[in-house]
């Protein structure tokens, strides 16, 4: 047997791939489930299908999927560029922590004032924590991936220290900022339910991604950057510039999702209220091929599971964390499978011995 | 005397492709035997069938009568199997022995003064002075290769396959090849040379083994062969494509651009061209460039003026400053000092973008660095001017289209629109490129290594397409490696070594001898002198 690199690839081949992924994903956890104790398909019906059978399970879905819409958005945005910004997990923070500036000390605004203001410094929020890494990236090349990565923690650290500061809540005394201005907070699509405006912005914002990237020359441009940035140089595009623009595009983003996040379910800053979203965001960009399109069904899809999971967890108590380990696996078999497309394996005939060794043999 | 190797029914297909059709070759002891084809005839496929690196789906090996399987090139080697490709596979830092003792030890203390002493019985088998202790790094091409055969020779090699070993020699180190593959032959060995170049065939080789599409059309002995006659074998009669050029001249075209790219003299060729429609406008003017390196500069003061309608090359051996020549030329380096100008604007601290718009065109020999291989080929021949197909803030689709169709019918690009064009053969790449530099009309367009590695019929293509775009009263500069390319097309060629241009003469006037001369260093006076 014997693996070789396929010269061209079919149209069929992807989805193929990723369909043998999910069939992988069911075979791989089911072990798991079952040791846990719980009917693995009943399991992945609770996991997949069960939320959507409700309105209000429905609503949980897209709630979940909020958050991931804007990192999965903001690291696609990056990556397409040939910027590996890992930091959306940082930048998420920083316009979480830039939004509650405004709803801290400004609680007096009339929604229609406030709201934009809060998701605007969100936004800027996250641009200046993604600056620096672009900035020493177009200066000094330094890596970004290491840079981006490394003011995760810082962000957080920010966080807890402001929550344990000056933002301490002045009622309970617990590390958590007091409430915003009523004005603060981002109104409910449909009454009792818990998904709010913020999941159309980010419908919003997948729809304009999409259309620069496929119907404008900036997206060319920024495909062919991201994809061979020595002919995209070769050919007149500033690849540099648009690496470093498109990092303060991403960190925008995320802000923007940790601003949406706090305005539209929080409404007061809490230490656990990323809750790894800014990393899921690779994952979500990552799985979905860095298309928009692709972001949001992967968002769709993996809050579909996170709240299958709540859900199994309580009708068949299985962990919460098993939501984590189908969702994980689905993602490793996905990247492994899509990269092994690109191989064939041979079967070859057996081993023919030298005939000289077989006539020594013979002797 | 049976033969040395022998291929028996040797088949491999890729995909839809059959890259070798049932081939049988044999090589006797002490034979040249000169493989030919187009591009993409199946030449390496073979050798590299040949040499372990890939496996035939059918068919035999076999190496003095015996049946061989080879899953490597260590089974080849084994077998008395050595290859020389074009790529040295020296590591720079080392020394030569230190080189070949990586060739040849496994496990266990290496034996530098033994390894020494076997460097120099090698060298001295082929006829040539190696210096045991040089860093490759510091070698000439030239002497690398003769590295590299000492190399293959280490393990009691008996047939060498030289894959294109003329390609990066000047025609001094040529001669020098040539003597050491008939003392090798002499000695018995078998040698499979593979060249573009049909008058070194016609002078080494015993005899000519020919691939097309996969098959060998012709296998005769090279005695009383003529350069000619090999090319009609090489491209076939009946599978010729024809340039749709108006009225009788598209033949003698044709012919012309046949003739040197398969490296044959034409006669008048040079003087043909039309010399009277050259103007006095310089359209690129290259004034005093020069590139810092670490140490001496990379491009010294280099000065070039190229006039409407006019083809000048730039002829040297590789290394010598060509490469740097072009990459700041087309933007992608800036000078240390000196001007470029094209049509008389200063464009030497201008971005890529604004240097084609003042009419620069560009064809460098990094074919798959200068398109987006992910990209189809409507996206990639529009790159550039992304900005002329802009509806607002959108791509206008059906106006990129129409502009496509035109240039895809225009220069006969083999391929549809959306097709990836990482999928495309080297010569529809390069019409690809051509066409979108050409589209845009350049005053001065450069043109490097315009048909390194592309078959007869695309070479040809692209000669007429730069004679078409000088007699439309552009110039153009020719960046090329072969002698026999600049000698058929260009008007005037300048030599470079070390980073500076060091003679200039008449295409018409000079011959190979008196290039080759010039490219190694040798200024034409000095040369008469000594």
């Amino acid at each position: 047997m014997k693996i070789l690199l396929r010269a061209g690839e079919s149209r069929w081949l992807a989805p193929a791939a990723v369909l043998g992924a999910v069939v992988l994903t069911l075979l791989l956890t089911a072990g798991p489930i079952r040791l846990a104790g719980a009917n693995p398909v009943a399991a992945y019906q609770r996991y997949t299908i069960n939320p959507l059978t409700t309105p209000g399970g429905i609503g949980d879905v897209l709630l979940a999927a909020t958050p991931l819409l804007f990192t999965g958005l903001a690291v696609a945005v990056a990556f397409r560029v040939g910027y590996f910004n890992i930091g959306a997990e940082g930048q998420f923070l920083a316009g979480a922590i830039a939004a509650t500036i405004p709803g801290l000390y400004l609680p007096g605004l009339p929604a229609v004032l406030a709201l934009p203001l809060a998701a605007a410094s969100g936004a800027l929020g996250g641009l200046i924590w993604g600056f620096l890494p672009a900035f020493l990236k177009r200066r000094a090349h330094i890596d970004e991936v290491v840079t981006t990565l490394l003011l995760n923690p810082v962000a957080l650290l920010l966080v807890q220290g402001l929550l344990n500061g000056p933002w301490r809540n002045s009622e309970t005394g617990f590390p958590d900022s007091d409430r915003y201005g009523a004005g603060y907070t981002l109104p409910t699509l449909a009454e009792g339910s818990r998904v709010h405006w913020g999941f159309v912005i980010g419908l919003a914002l997948v729809v304009v991604v999409f259309v620069v990237m496929s119907f404008t020359p900036l997206g060319l441009r920024l495909r062919a950057a991201g994809q061979s940035p020595g002919a995209a140089r070769f050919s007149g595009i500033r690849v540099t510039t648009l690496q470093f623009r498109s990092a303060l595009v991403s960190g925008a983003l995320a802000g923007l999702g940790g601003a949406v996040q706090v305005l539209g379910v929080q409404h007061q800053l809490t230490a656990s209220i990323s809750n790894g979203y800014g990393y899921t965001g690779v994952v979500v960009a990552t799985l979905g091929a860095l298309t928009a399109g692709g972001v949001l069904l992967v968002s769709l899809l993996l809050g579909d599971i996170a709240v299958g999971a709540q859900n199994a967890s309580i009708a068949l108590q299985l962990p919460t964390q098993m939501g984590a380990i189908v969702s994980s696996t689905l993602l490793l078999a996905v990247v492994a499978l899509l990269a092994a497309r690109r191989y064939r394996v041979v079967l070859r005939r057996p081993f023919v011995r030298r005939r000289s060794t077989a006539e020594r043999k013979d002797a | 005397m049976g033969p040395l190797a022998e291929l028996r029914g040797i088949t491999k297909t890729f995909g839809a492709v059959v890259a070798n059709d049932s081939i049988d070759l044999r090589v006797l002891p002490g034979e040249v035997l000169a493989l030919l084809g187009e591009n993409g005839a199946g030449k390496s496929t073979l050798t590299r069938i040949l040499y372990g690196l890939s496996q035939a789906d059918s068919g035999s090996i076999l190496v003095d009568g015996t049946e061989i399987r080879m899953h490597g090139p260590a089974d080849a080697m084994a077998a008395g199997i050595g290859m020389v490709t074009q790529e040295f596979s020296l590591v720079d830092t080392m020394t030569v022995t230190e080189n070949l003792m990586l060739a040849g030890s496994g496990l266990g203390r290496v034996n530098r003064s033994a390894a020494k002493t076997k460097v120099l019985e090698a060298a001295a088998r082929i006829g040539v002075a190696i210096e045991p202790d040089a860093v490759v790094g510091t070698l000439s091409v030239g002497e690398r290769q003769r590295v590299e055969i000492v190399k293959a020779l280490f393990h009691d090699c008996r047939l060498l396959i030289l894959d294109e070993p003329t390609a990066v020699l000047v025609p001094q180190d040529v001669a020098v090849l040539f003597e050491s593959i008939r003392r090798l032959t002499a000695d018995g060995m078998g040698v499979i040379f593979i060249s573009h170049k049909l008058h070194e065939v016609v002078e080494i080789a015993d005899r000519v083994s020919i691939l097309r599409r996969g098959r060998i059309v012709a296998d005769v002995p090279a005695e009383g062969l003529v350069p000619a006659q090999i090319a009609a074998m090489m491209v076939g009669s009946a599978d010729r494509v024809t340039e749709p050029e108006a009225g009788s001249a598209a033949d003698t075209v044709e012919a012309e651009a046949l003739a040197t790219a398969v490296g044959l003299e034409v006669p008048g060729a040079g003087v043909e061209q039309p010399v009277a429609q050259v103007s006095r406008s310089g359209v690129l003017d290259i004034d005093r460039i020069t590139l810092a390196g670490t140490g001496k500069p990379l491009l010294d003061e280099v000065s070039l003026t190229v006039h409407a309608g006019e083809i000048v090359g730039v002829a040297g051996v590789s290394g010598n400053g060509q490469t740097e020549l072009v990459s700041v030329l087309c933007g992608m380096t800036p000078a240390s000092s000196g001007a470029v100008r094209v049509d008389g604007a200063d464009i030497t601290r201008l971005d890529v973008t604004k240097r084609l718009r003042a009419g620069l065109g560009r064809l460098t020999e990094d074919r798959r660095g200068s398109v987006v291989l992910n990209l189809s080929v409507e996206q990639n021949l529009v790159l550039e001017d992304l900005d002329r197909f802009r509806t607002g803030p959108f791509t206008s689709r059906r106006r990129i289209k129409e502009h496509v169709a035109g240039l895809m019918e225009r220069f006969d690009i083999r391929a549809k629109p959306g097709d990836p064009i990482r999928s495309l053969s080297g010569g529809n790449m390069q019409k690809v490129l051509l066409a979108r530099a050409i589209a845009r009309e350049p005053k001065a367009l450069v043109a490097s290594q315009p048909t390194r590695g592309l078959d007869v019929g695309a070479c040809e293509y692209v000669y007429s397409q730069l004679r078409a775009l000088r007699e439309r009263g552009a110039g153009v500069l020719v960046i090329s490696e072969d002698l026999d390319e600049l000698l058929g097309l260009c008007d005037r060629i300048v030599v470079m070594v070390s980073g500076r241009i060091v003679g200039e003469v008449l295409a018409a006037g000079t011959s190979r001898e008196e290039l080759g001369l010039l490219m190694t260093g040798m200024t034409a006076g000095a040369g008469a002198h000594s």
